[in-house]
């Protein structure tokens, strides 16, 4: 057993898992709302399934998708050695879920400016094909890192893969039996919590027919997670004997909360209640990623590399605790103000000839008319450009004729 | 050292070639993201202020190319964070600590900049117009501070600064020295004075051609002068701050300087060229200037500049060809910007109106995509000049490199998969600008089903 790790690496620990958590549940309903559009059927049978996805997803993807980049970040911060270590042992997985990254991004943003039925086919099989990879092989990273697949070989950081084995062993880290089950966990863990996600959005635009749709399908993803996550779980018992030995043990804890929460939405999805199922279902899928962090405490690569062993120097891990406390004052309140716009329908893609009724409203005149004549002078603007282009010229004389003198006195 | 000798014959050509090639196209998105949201704004200021349709509608559209390139631009700036560590996992293992600090700031501005492009770009029709207004403020403001941290990491690797190494591991931190390391406050000016010169430009370039075609109306007249101004404003402070910066790296990385001005020898009165490959000693096809090196440096015809004989052969940067053409053709393209803003300037301030003649509108149709070929060359000069180090005096690009196999392969697909992306988001507003040319309004409220057959919209509420 290593030394038990430093109070700021167990904070910043904990901030990286509250970091996924939220990438697992924001990003992931994102996921699963592509998953859910790959299975909407057909061009006319699809349509109202895929409006509503896109109506839920389009304004709050990109934000939900930079807390990926934030647990990146956190990672190479925090913990380099792990992050090195990570990233060339399963270099196979994550380089392909980059691609699944860019087709579901650049597949929905084209989309939305698609006008033929045959590009918007193109561009939404990018992007629901890109929804289904990306959260598959993540969860197959997550399920190599678990078993113990990453370890951690010397102080380089570079893994212990560097000799014999080459591309057959970066290829067997990621597909063994406990990586690929995590792998199809992750996909309908996605497309469950989307599924919730979009029955309450339905629901409150008071499209209940689609609202049913989604219920449905949010069943169906929730019994096949729950079949995922037991098989998973069975199969960490000897792939990965010391996380199983916490999880029924000193982390049974999140298990337990996971599997409440898991059948309170269930119940809650079959009696039709839509207050506190996204609380439910999301406790359900946070308490999973606690597991995961709790089960292989204190390891950051199970069993080779330890918190402790795989920290960056103190004052790092405070400046990204600091910059976690800027995130809560700054970011916080933002998300809070996108949630809020989005769940009252204030956020939707709206034609550009909506600026010619503005324009008129504000104007208070017929469109036909000029607009009002522009000032012909701008004193302000143009003292703040000469100021600066005028302190640019001083300092650049200035610093021209320092260097001069110190060349002179050589 | 055996491992690094084993590490030094795998090359890590194709790992450097993919990730100059992500960061060569992730660089020309960054400005968009950077500026766009500046160009727009001031475009929908005008519009609320003076009830200007011409001004609203531009920003209306202007801020569907930029929800469509911001979006690119977001997992183009993802497919760099895996690199960090999928292509360079000895730089991350290592320096992690220290270089991550400036990104773990930049992932706070790029929260920022994520809500509230959702909140600006979808929030058009429901919000009040001021209100709409202030929510791209923060856009604005995240754009250049998230640049002034991913340039203060790149800032870091040319002057490492903040940290203690002890038997090869950092011990310790200090975060505030690694962010404001030496490079960081010319570095940051310059990158965010281009990206307002590559976007205003190439915005402007669009309704030059318009205004070219004769569209001498309100809209093109708007189009054109608001993202020229803004550019135009940028060039001449970048001029400026260029100059500083190229005595700041004579001083901070000599050896970079002397691949950028080919000084093989540490001498006095040296001489300048412009142009010119350097094969062997000697300057073929350039223009020599005798001594104004040497007075650019320190304003003294005698001053001494040192050369890249200073250092081993190992350690001197490749390519001083490629280093020095990309630094001329970078000054070279600045100045001609500069002289492209300074007459519509000239104009402006004695006449009060854009200038009309074919020559000017020509000029500002190319000079966006000039602008970006400068930005890049910058980049060029900036990255392969501090070769062979990834980080500058500590540690070698060779020792940094994976050791994972495959990286040809991803460099392939990084290749096609840029390729495709560039292509479609130059395509796609050519495409929307034609259809809001040829189309009426109504053809474009009926187009509000994003998936779908065209016609029935009976689904929607």
């Amino acid at each position: 057993m290593s030394p038990s790790p430093s109070p700021e690496s167990l904070a910043v620990a904990i901030v990286l898992f509250v970091a996924i958590a939220a990438y697992a549940l924001l990003a992931g309903a994102d996921f699963g709302g592509g998953v859910w559009d790959l299975l909407a059927g057909g061009a006319e049978r699809g349509a109202g399934p895929r409006r509503a996805i896109d109506e839920s997803v389009t304004p709050v993807w990109e934000a939900n998708h930079v807390w990926l980049i934030f647990v990146l970040v956190l990672l190479w911060t925090g913990f380099p050695a792990a992050f090195a270590a990570i990233m060339t042992a399963l270099f196979i997985p994550l380089s392909a879920s980059l691609l699944g990254i860019i087709m579901r991004g650049a597949g929905f943003a084209f989309r939305h400016q698609a006008r033929g039925l045959r590009t918007k086919q193109i561009t939404g099989a990018a992007f629901a094909a890109g929804s289904l990879i990306t959260p598959f092989l993540l969860g197959t990273v997550i399920g190599a890192i678990v078993t113990g697949q990453v370890r951690y070989g010397g102080p380089a950081g570079a893994g212990s893969l560097t000799g014999a084995g080459g591309l057959a062993r970066e290829i067997a880290a990621w597909t063994t039996p406990a990586a690929l089950l995590t792998g199809a966990l992750f996909v309908s863990a996605c497309a469950y919590i989307g599924a919730i996600f979009l029955t309450v959005d339905a629901r409150n635009r008071g499209e209940l027919a689609v609202a049913n749709y989604f219920r449905l399908r949010a069943v169906a993803a929730g019994l096949v997670t729950g079949a995922f996550a037991g098989t998973t779980f069975g199969v960490l018992s000897f792939s990965s004997p010391y996380v199983f030995a916490r999880l029924t043990g000193t982390a049974l804890p999140p298990v337990a909360i996971s599997v409440a929460a898991g059948l309170a939405a269930l119940i809650l999805l079959l009696a039709r209640r839509t207050r506190g199922l996204r609380v439910a279902a999301g406790t359900a899928v946070a308490a999973v990623v606690a597991g995961w962090g709790w089960g292989q405490f204190p390891y950051l690569l199970p069993t080779t590399l330890s918190l402790q062993a795989g920290s960056a120097p103190a004052n790092s891990l405070l400046a990204v605790l600091a910059v976690a406390g800027l995130g809560v004052l700054f970011v916080a309140p933002g998300f809070a103000l996108l949630y809020w716009l989005q769940q009252h329908g204030a956020l939707a893609e709206s034609p550009t000839t909506g600026s010619l009724r503005q324009a008129a409203e504000l104007a208070g005149q017929p469109l036909d008319q000029a607009p009002a004549p522009a000032r012909d002078s701008h004193p302000v603007v143009m003292t703040i450009v000469l100021a600066a282009l005028g302190a640019g010229a001083v300092r650049d004389i200035l610093a021209r004729a320092r260097t001069g003198r110190r060349a002179g006195k050589e | 050292m055996l491992s690094g000798a084993m590490v030094l014959a795998s090359a890590p050509v194709p790992a450097r070639a993919q990730m100059a090639t992500s960061l060569g196209f992730h660089i020309v998105y960054a400005c968009f993201g950077i500026a766009f949201p500046v160009v727009v704004l001031v475009a929908e200021w005008i519009g609320i202020r003076r009830g200007d349709p011409a001004a609203l509608l531009l920003a209306r559209r202007w801020s569907k190319v930029m929800a469509l390139l911001i979006a690119v631009g977001a997992v183009s700036g993802t497919v760099l964070s895996y690199e960090m560590g999928v292509l360079w996992p000895g730089l991350m293992g290592r320096f992690g600590a220290a270089i991550g600090v400036p990104f773990a700031v930049e992932g706070v501005f790029f929260f920022v900049e994520a809500i509230f492009a959702g909140v600006y770009l979808y929030g058009w029709d429901r919000l009040s117009p001021w209100a709409h207004w202030w929510s791209g403020m923060p856009i604005a403001v995240s754009g250049p501070l998230g640049a002034l941290s991913v340039v203060a990491a790149n800032s870091w690797m040319n002057q490492p600064t903040g940290f203690v190494l002890k038997a090869g591991r950092v011990t310790s931190v200090d975060p505030f020295a690694v962010y404001f390391n030496n490079a960081t406050p010319y570095e940051t000016p310059h990158m965010v004075l281009a990206a307002y010169m590559v976007t205003g430009f190439l915005v402007a370039g669009v309704y030059a051609v318009g205004l070219w075609r004769g569209r001498n109306d309100r809209y093109h007249r708007l189009g054109f002068a608001v993202p020229f101004t803004i550019a135009g404003i940028a060039s001449p402070i970048q001029l400026v701050v260029g100059d500083l910066i190229a005595r700041v790296i004579e001083r901070q990385q000599p050896v970079k300087f002397a691949a950028m001005e080919y000084v093989p020898r540490t001498a006095r009165g040296v001489t300048e060229w412009i142009g010119g490959i350097y094969v062997d000693g000697h300057v073929y096809a350039g223009l020599g200037i005798p001594y104004l090196d040497s007075i650019l440096v320190a304003f003294d015809p005698g001053a001494k500049v040192i050369g890249w004989d200073s250092v081993p052969p190992a350690l001197r940067p490749p390519l001083p060809s490629l280093i020095h053409l990309s630094f001329d053709a970078m000054v070279a393209i600045g100045t001609g910007l500069f002289a492209l803003a300074a007459w519509q300037g000239w104009e402006w301030w004695f006449h009060r109106r854009i200038v009309r003649t074919p020559w000017f509108l020509a000029a500002c149709a190319v000079a966006g995509g000039a602008a970006a070929l400068a930005l890049e060359f910058g980049w060029i000069v900036t990255e392969v000049g501090r070769q062979p180090w990834i980080v500058y005096g500590y540690q070698l690009t060779n020792s940094s490199v994976t050791v994972a196999s495959g990286v040809e392969v991803t460099f392939a697909v990084v290749i096609v998969v840029y390729g495709i992306l560039s292509i479609v988001s130059v395509a796609v507003p050519v495409i929307m600008s034609h259809r809001w040319r040829t189309e009426g309004p109504s053809a474009e409220e009926a187009e509000q089903v994003p998936y779908g057959p065209p016609a029935p919209r009976s689904a929607s509420p």
